[in-house]
């Protein structure tokens, strides 16, 4: 298997990050596959290494889902972290992909939920006919 | 799973650093980290405990240059080595395309090193992932330990419990010091890039 990402699906992706960004204010946010392979990256903040926060997120996720297990649930669908200026919101994209959105004070925890909701299935079905086409036996 | 964007004409591939404690898997990627340039490489980041055992993972980015117009980005992973960490050895496994597993050459790991690679058997296939399918390399690291007082396994001992049915590429090693090291992520990185341009190719001819 192996997911394979056409300048097609990159547009259709980064026009829904677009929106995500001009909706909420969130001032970057990434779409990251639950390995911690990066999918799409949307924003300005060219301080971060966006390879280690792939990484970190799908492990973050992981853990949280096990602790979900745990507790009797499928998983959380959604992390949020809170720092004094930088803030981080996670939520689960289908069963393939995660959503990172880092915003600050310029926005609100609300807004950010609202405007990435409105996005999350449009952005499952993209992902969903990708993450297929990569269990083709040709691949 | 390779991912192969044509946006960027990039393919980024996963390669886990496997193994029981104290093996030396760690030590792998710091030396790794400690010998590329900037260019190449991002951050290594560590999830660990005060006392040098990996709690969650290591992960390093390295960019390991061009093959048919596409970036290659391969991002290195170890695993918790200890037995009780398995639930995280299965998170980290997702998705991996090539795998190296170090084998600890004290003589007293003998039973942990078969015990491992049993456990990444049984991981890898728990994904729909066969041992003997994917890019694979074996490392026998704490080779400078030959000579000291310090027991360790003769390397044809090491390829019997843990090569005799595999028969992959096998590298002698100390991490800590350098040798081996290299030339184990070489044979790893080939074998994975090899594995996903017989990929790309197929991709092209059914196009």
């Amino acid at each position: 298997m192996n997911i394979i990402i056409t300048k097609k699906d990159v547009e259709r992706i980064n026009g829904c990050l677009d929106k995500v960004i001009s909706s909420s204010r969130a001032h970057s946010v990434l779409l990251i596959d639950r390995s911690g392979q990066l999918i799409a990256y949307y924003g300005n903040t060219p301080q971060i290494d966006i390879s280690s926060l792939s990484a970190l997120t799908a492990a973050n996720f992981g853990a949280t889902a096990e602790i979900a297990r745990m507790l009797g649930e499928e998983e959380f669908t959604l992390l949020f972290h809170k720092g004094k200026t930088e803030n981080v919101y996670f939520s689960a994209v289908g069963e393939h992909a995660i959503m990172v959105a880092l915003f600050d004070d310029n926005t609100s925890l609300g807004l950010i939920r609202l405007q990435i909701n409105k996005i999350l299935d449009e952005l499952a079905d993209i992902l969903s006919v990708i993450f297929e086409k990569g269990k083709d036996p040709v691949n | 799973m390779p991912f192969i964007n044509f946006s960027k004409d990039e393919i980024q591939c996963k390669i886990v650093y496997y193994g029981p404690g104290f093996c030396g898997k760690t030590t792998n990627l710091q030396y790794i980290f400690g010998q590329t340039t900037e260019e190449i490489k991002g951050k290594m980041v560590s999830i660990d405990t005060k006392g040098d055992r990996t709690l969650f993972f290591d992960f390093l980015s390295l960019n390991l240059g061009k093959i048919r117009g596409f970036d290659i980005r391969v991002q290195l992973y170890t695993v918790p080595g200890q037995v009780h960490y398995d639930a995280t050895r299965k998170l980290v496994l997702k998705g991996v395309d090539g795998v190296v597993f170090i084998g600890d050459s004290l003589k007293v790991q003998r039973k942990k090193n078969i015990e491992s690679l049993i456990n990444l058997a049984k991981n890898l296939a728990e994904k729909g992932i066969s041992i003997r399918s994917i890019p694979f390399v074996l490392q026998y690291n704490k080779r400078d330990l030959d000579g000291t007082d310090s027991e360790i396994l003769p390397l044809d001992i090491m390829e019997k419990d843990l090569n005799s049915m595999l028969k992959v590429p096998s590298f002698s090693a100390s991490a800590l010091k350098g040798n081996g090291v290299y030339e184990t992520l070489r044979e790893i990185s080939k074998l994975v890039v090899k594995d996903v341009s017989r990929k790309i190719m197929v991709l092209d001819k059914s196009k």
